[in-house]
């Protein structure tokens, strides 16, 4: 062996490390390049049933939550949506030509959903979920694009961003695309039904339901479309939409599933906080064959429970006081054994809500209580009421692991630092 | 009772009409009658519904004594209404109201509104004045005069000549905790409480000091309910200012 041989591997290896880079930073010049697209000319679509529908899509997709500032018109965006990364503000997307999106065309917009650019060929953060939206179909993205059209022009220039360093960034963008994003539209499965090809395509497409439901990665990726995630700020959890131990729907009746997103309330479950919001102002205004379609798909995602974390008893004294806590202030709603009353107040024995492996969700209800969703099903919903202000952080840590653990559930403890991370 | 029932029922063939026997049979019935009427009837639905407002607003909208839940009960169903769509709205910033409102329909917080504005609960009496007796003459002269030099008009010129309140949207001022009044007054100086467009109250608060606003509260706060605690017939002559009593139309427009 010669004594020049060891270096030759170095050598090799530190080009292949160079071409390397060489061909990244190609691949980023030329995601960083992209052509302005010129300004609308064509004239804005009166076809009524393309209108229908693209007001539907808005619905499905729940655009005007993140569009819209509290109290603010519809669509003129100024919401703060908050991130582990900064903060972003939702972009005006009402025809106003100055502050909206008065001088974009129908390719521009197309552009907009399906890679994620900006009329002048900048990089789109994926809090617009840009990620799903590829999925849709040039029909939904016209009949999309005729609805917005239609709105009355705001005029409200658009908030700037306020992410952190490197995040904020252009590069630092196309370098999260390169790993995370591919665009591509919804490829039907032949093997399945009609129907659960349409309700995958709103799923996972409009109503992006794994922005919330999917567990993201260190990049803030979606990881698994259904896995469960903790939203930001720590003060809710969207439960894994594969464990029916958290809100899977394997085994429901697929009407029961239906009720709950038209609704908002079935006997037993009710949505609340981030998924009120989804019923409130999306998937109540939905056809019924949609949901339904929706329906077929998730009750046909595959069963996976969810890894248990090792199970701690409370303290005998602790439940006590729970127990004492329950009998004062829970029971004369939910009853002494949990049971709840009928059209009014849910049982609490057996609530997955109580269950869930993740308390956040249960002790949200305790600290915020509120209100489910008011629908024409469900018109004037029954409202727990708040008990931030009346109850301490360990009194609160006392009922939540004494729900936890009685009438045979087999959860574990609440500690008290869990109750003030989530107040 | 039951026996006597039964001799004076066994003693009715052959003897003459016994007023006792129809007393009795009338009693059973009656009560008979009531018990079933009681069974029949729920609690009220709609106070089960809102025990989420009144944990902290006090039992059916009572305040706590000298806490930050005014007393909702008996306030006009149309402030109340707005006040609701304001939070919703975030016309009005408190984030325990906007979280419990956030998801409900017009029409909804129209029916807590008018449920609470139905309920007719007597007032606790003031607490003792705070404050010296010349800020005390000083909020009352501005309740009940204003200040013309400053274009300020007086609290009763709208609030109604009792402080009671007006049909159908403007709230009375008394049972109020000084603290509450204060805070008030101070968020529609600072923009954080707002109401339809024209602001009156905006303009109001923004023309006054916080030497007047101690001084208004701390009177207000003290004064005793008049005998009728209730709100005013609608104002025949008109307001000293502009306000807007309307909500606005989707997309903000009036």
């Amino acid at each position: 062996m010669s004594a020049r041989s060891p270096r030759r591997p170095l050598r090799w290896m530190a080009g292949v490390f160079i071409a390397g880079l060489a061909l990244l930073a190609a691949v980023l010049v030329l995601e960083l390049r992209a052509p302005a697209l010129p300004p609308a000319t064509e004239a804005p679509s009166t076809d009524a049933a393309l209108l229908t529908r693209g007001a539907e899509l808005a619905r499905a997709g729940n655009c005007m939550a993140c569009h819209t500032a509290r109290g603010g018109a519809p669509y003129a965006g100024g919401r703060r949506i908050a991130t582990p990364f900064g903060d972003l503000y939702a972009g005006n997307l009402t025809p106003d030509a100055e502050t909206g999106l008065g001088t974009w065309s129908a390719e521009a917009f197309r552009r907009a959903l399906h890679e994620g650019r900006s009329r002048d060929g900048r990089l789109l953060y994926p809090a617009f979920p840009y990620t799903h939206f590829t999925r849709l179909s040039d029909g939904d993205v016209d009949a999309l694009w005729a609805h917005l059209r239609s709105l009355p022009p705001v005029r409200q220039p658009n908030t700037a961003h306020a992410l952190r360093f490197p995040y904020g960034t252009q590069p630092a963008l196309a370098l999260w695309r390169m790993m995370f994003f591919g665009p591509g539209r919804f490829q039907p499965d032949a093997a399945q039904s009609a129907e659960w090809n349409r309700g995958a395509y709103l799923v996972n497409g409009a109503a992006h339901c794994a922005a919330c439901h999917g567990t993201r990665n260190a990049w803030g990726a979606t990881s698994d479309a259904f896995g469960g995630e903790r939203l930001p700020g720590g003060r809710w959890y969207a439960p894994s939409l594969h464990d029916p131990r958290q809100a899977g729907v394997q085994v429901w009746p697929a009407e029961r599933v239906l009720a709950l997103l038209r609704d908002g309330t079935v006997p037993g479950a009710s949505v609340a906080g981030p998924m009120a919001e989804v019923v409130f102002h999306g998937t109540q205004h939905l056809p019924e064959a949609d949901l339904r379609a929706m329906a077929t798909y998730l009750q046909a995602l595959p069963v996976r429970p969810s890894e248990p974390p090792a199970h701690e008893s409370a303290d005998l004294s602790v439940l006590d006081a729970g127990g004492r806590l329950y009998r004062q202030h829970c029971a004369d709603c939910h009853g002494a054994q949990g049971e709840g009353r009928m059209g009014a107040y849910p049982p609490l024995a057996g609530n997955r809500v109580v269950t869930m492996d993740d308390p956040t969700n249960a002790l949200q209800a305790i600290l915020s209580g509120g209100f489910a969703p008011a629908t024409p099903g469900h018109p004037q919903p029954y409202g727990m009421p708040p008990f931030r202000t009346l109850l301490q952080d360990a009194e609160i840590a006392a009922v939540a692991s004494y729900l936890r653990q009685s009438w045979g559930h087999r959860a574990s403890r609440v500690t008290s630092l869990e109750v003030q991370r989530v107040r | 009772m039951a026996s006597m029932v039964w001799s004076t029922a066994l003693a009715w063939p052959g003897t003459r009409f016994d007023p006792m026997l129809l007393r009795h049979l009338l009693l059973i019935l009656a009560l008979v009658l009531t018990t079933k009427a009681q069974a029949q009837t729920p609690p009220d639905p709609m106070a089960q519904r809102v025990q989420a407002c009144t944990l902290c607003h006090g039992q059916e909208g009572r305040a706590t004594p000298g806490g930050f839940f005014p007393r909702i009960a008996g306030k006009p169903a149309d402030y109340l209404y707005h006040q609701l769509l304001h939070f919703r709205d975030g016309r009005r910033s408190n984030e325990g109201m906007r979280y419990l409102l956030d998801h409900l329909s017009d029409d909804y917080l129209r029916a807590i509104a008018q449920h609470f504005a139905a309920l007719d609960l007597p007032y606790p009496p003031p607490l003792p004045p705070q404050g010296d007796a010349a800020t005390l003459a000083r909020g009352e002269a501005l309740v009940r005069r204003g200040d013309p030099a400053r274009q300020l008009p007086a609290c009763t010129a709208c609030h109604g000549a009792t402080m009671t309140g007006v049909l159908p949207a403007v709230p009375g001022l008394l049972g109020l905790p000084r603290d509450y009044l204060i805070a008030q007054l101070g968020a529609w100086q600072t923009g954080l409480r707002q109401a339809f467009a024209p602001d009156c109250m905006a303009h109001v608060a923004q023309r006054m000091s916080g030497a007047d606003i101690a001084a208004v509260a701390s009177w207000l706060a003290a004064q005793p309910l008049p005998a009728s605690t209730h709100p005013a017939p609608p104002a025949s002559a008109p307001l000293p200012l502009r306000c807007g009593f309307t909500p606005l139309l989707p997309g903000g427009v009036q």
